[in-house]
């Protein structure tokens, strides 16, 4: 309405007095410090490009290639050529001609059970304890993180030392013989403990971290209206720190579905351990080379993994509308 | 210092100087240059690692060796070396991992293989001369003394050319301490009704007949070998595990349910136990017998060597006896194209005279020379048993992981076999399956 020149925004806060300007150009906004040299740019264009070359050379090409990979019957030797296409032989011979598949499936479902209802709780739970200001907490919070960091190989030989059937510490303390390793009622929950102990530590840290950066003026204000720890913390923090819920979420999920080392390192997958990457490894690498049937497994495993990442990422999208 | 004009001076002014003399542009140059060095100069590395090779002076042989323990080790580099002085060649070693090497054959054969490798008789190398992955070394076996016709019959392809040089084998029986023997007063069982009652002798005398693992998966398959051979003959076996038969037979189920009767004589839990524990306990007298391969002398101190004996497993039908057994034989193979090839066939004219042979058998006393040239003069009585054995052996089966396809045999039978040891009466229902999964493996290509 007024064909008084208006005064940019961006103008208060350019180092110099502020003052009226002189009616700028229309156009894009050209202030120094928004222009990008031509170096710049290169550089920016570089730091950008090189990553996500990696990205999509090593992920997201292999990813593409499985896919396509598991609607042939390929044995990995000779070149391109000799790829016989079969359409989806591979994925019905998955479900109905491959011993191993449903016992894997049951138990990714039971390792994703074990660690959403106890390993993951219990790191929430000692997050929360440990967020005081405890005398040793500096000691607690290394000792449960510490089987984060240890090497597989190292895991592996640890509990190999208590579960051993004939010279372990569990069987030697319990006066038992059970051979928690072969019994294959037994060996899945044996793992379950060694992998929920590693677990549990991880999403501890996880959550400690999102824990202080809670507004600590929240809890007072729910410690003035008179609530119990319980109850503060079940109404006033955990809603606050949902990002932080939904992030524990997926890596709960997605270490499920990955979970691979600690059963690898025992028997390759075998015998009441088997899980689906598992026998995608057993399938892919090595001598046997059903590069065919093991990118069928693979690409199985992506699918479920999609659901729920699906979810996840519907959940965020919405909050942020 | 004068006073700051602007609310921006002022800020400025707090950030010490050793740091705002960094600028956020100038650490991002500094790192990218440092990335680029180091990237540089591997790059560089790599480039500068091939061998130049040839030249003057003795030509260089590359060797890839699985042989990772310390004592085939040793043994392989002394051989080597006195072969390669034979043959007029420098002889480069590659020692990898036993079973990394194994798992990576296929990316191995594919890139750029050493010269001479080792590898196995049977199916498995007769599976990548189908495919063009090795090298074929018929003239070397034209030159070649002391191999008996059942050894090139191992070392053929299926197009008739030989592959394959071999080393050693070691044959697969049941082993036994002699003192255990002698202070029970067992005898030795010449039928299957023979040994069951040894077994439940043993039983009554708190020992376990049979010592029994199967954690790898691959053990079990020599219980499997010698007794589908015992009762259906080495022609069967050979073809069942050529895809030609089919394990719905009602002859395979036979084999299954004679193991189920030897079961209760086999050591419980051996899902979890693996060959070594198994041989182990054979040691310390815990186990009376254990169906394995000579190597299970490595489990055994060398002051109880001597008190190591084994028996044939003994026959089930007397119209096929019991001359067949499993004997598998490692060796060599040539790569396509090697990068030497007249070296490398000169090296492996080397390693196929006995006294490579004996260069490596007389370090590890669980395998036996192949040529019937050999020395046995320094045998221990064991290894003279050995020899024999297979001498006088009709058949000779190269174990099942190794006379069928290895995608078959890893991921059909070793889960397949463990399923059953778990349920032994679900024999219909496993066989089943196996036929169904062989039927799409071995009809792939």
């Amino acid at each position: 309405m007024t064909d008084l020149p208006t005064v940019p925004v961006g103008a208060m806060s350019e180092a110099g007095a502020p003052g009226l300007r002189a009616r700028r150009p229309a156009g894009p906004r050209r202030s120094r410090a928004h222009r990008l040299s031509r170096t710049d740019k290169t550089v920016l264009t570089v730091m950008v490009a090189v990553p996500t070359a990696l990205v999509v050379g090593l992920v997201w090409l292999p990813a593409l290639a499985t896919v396509i990979l598991s609607f042939s019957n390929w044995d990995g030797i000779g070149g391109l050529g000799t790829i016989h296409w079969i359409g989806f032989d591979n994925y019905q011979n998955v479900v109905t001609n491959y011993p191993p598949f449903k016992p894997a499936i049951e138990h990714n479902l039971i390792w994703l059970a074990v660690m959403f209802l106890i390993a993951t709780p219990l790191g929430m739970f000692l997050a929360v304890l440990l967020d005081r200001q405890l005398r040793a907490s500096r000691f607690y919070q290394t000792s449960f993180f510490l089987p984060v960091v240890l090497s597989l190989a190292l895991l592996g030989f640890i509990w190999q030392l208590i579960y051993s059937s004939d010279q372990g510490l569990l069987n030697a303390v319990l006066g038992t013989k059970v051979d928690w390793y072969g019994d294959p009622s037994v060996n899945l929950w044996a793992v379950l403990v060694a992998a929920s102990w590693r677990h549990t530590g991880y999403i501890m840290l996880l959550y400690l971290a999102g824990l202080k950066a809670v507004d600590p003026s929240l809890r007072e204000a729910a410690q003035m209206d008179g609530a119990s720890e319980r109850r503060a913390f079940f109404s006033v923090v955990f809603p606050v720190m949902r990002p932080v819920n939904v992030i524990i979420l997926v890596v709960t999920v997605i270490e499920s579905l990955r979970a691979f080392d600690l059963v690898w390192v025992i028997n390759k997958g075998r015998n009441g351990l088997e899980l689906i990457s598992a026998l995608v490894t057993n399938n892919v690498v090595g001598e046997a080379s059903r590069i065919g049937f093991g990118s069928a497994l693979a690409t199985i495993m992506l699918v479920i993994s999609l659901v729920f990442i699906t979810i996840y990422l519907a959940t965020v999208m919405r909050e942020d509308t | 210092m004068s006073r700051p004009q602007s609310e921006s001076e002022y800020l400025s002014r707090l950030v010490p100087p050793s740091v705002s003399a960094l600028s956020r542009r100038r650490f991002l140059q500094a790192s990218a240059g440092a990335g680029g060095l180091v990237g540089l100069s591997a790059l560089l590395a790599a480039c500068g690692g091939d061998d130049s090779g040839g030249g003057s002076g003795t030509s260089t042989v590359t060797f890839g060796s699985n042989q990772s323990d310390d004592v085939p080790k040793k043994a392989y580099a002394t051989m080597l070396a006195n072969a390669g002085k034979a043959a007029g060649v420098d002889v480069k070693v590659n020692t990898v991992d036993h079973n990394t090497f194994q798992e990576n054959i296929n990316n191995y054969l594919q890139g750029k293989p050493d010269d001479v490798f080792t590898w196995f008789a049977g199916y498995r190398m007769q599976f990548f001369a189908e495919k063009g992955l090795i090298g074929d070394v018929s003239d070397v076996w034209a030159n070649m003394t002391g191999m008996s016709d059942a050894l090139k019959t191992a070392s053929t392809g299926s197009d008739g050319k030989q592959y394959f040089v071999p080393l050693d084998y070691y044959p697969w029986a049941v082993f036994y301490r002699k003192s255990v023997f002698a202070e029970k007063g067992y005898q030795v069982p010449k039928t299957l009704d023979e040994f069951k009652a040894l077994g439940t002798q043993m039983k009554k005398d708190g020992l376990v007949p049979i010592a029994f693992a199967d954690k790898d998966g691959w053990p079990a398959f020599g219980t499997f070998d010698i007794l589908n051979m015992r009762i259906n003959g080495y022609q069967f076996h050979v073809d069942l595990m050529a895809g030609k038969e089919a394990w719905t037979d009602p002859k395979v189920k036979t084999v299954f349910d004679t193991w189920r009767g030897l079961l209760p004589l086999h050591q419980e839990g051996s899902l979890g136990r693996t060959w070594q524990e198994a041989a182990q306990s054979l040691q310390k007298k815990e186990a009376g017998t254990y169906l394995l391969g000579m190597f299970v002398g490595q489990q055994f101190p060398a002051a109880d060597q001597a008190d190591l004996d084994f028996f044939p497993f003994p026959e089930v039908d007397s119209t096929i006896g019991a001359d067949t057994l499993d004997a598998p034989i490692d060796g060599f193979l040539m790569a396509k194209k090697p990068r030497n090839e007249a070296g490398a066939k000169k090296l492996l004219g080397a390693l196929a005279k006995p006294a490579a042979e004996q260069d490596y058998v007389t370090s590890d006393p669980t395998v036996i020379a192949v040529s019937s040239d050999a020395d046995t003069s320094k045998y221990s009585p064991l290894q003279l048993k050995g020899v024999e054995l297979v001498k006088n052996a009709k058949n000779i089966a190269q174990f099942l992981d190794r006379d069928t396809r290895p995608d078959f045999s890893s991921t059909v039978m070793i889960p397949s076999i463990q399923a059953w040891i778990k349920s032994p009466d679900d024999v219909d229902s496993i066989l089943n399956s196996v036929e169904s999964q062989k039927k799409t493996i071995f009809s792939a290509q």
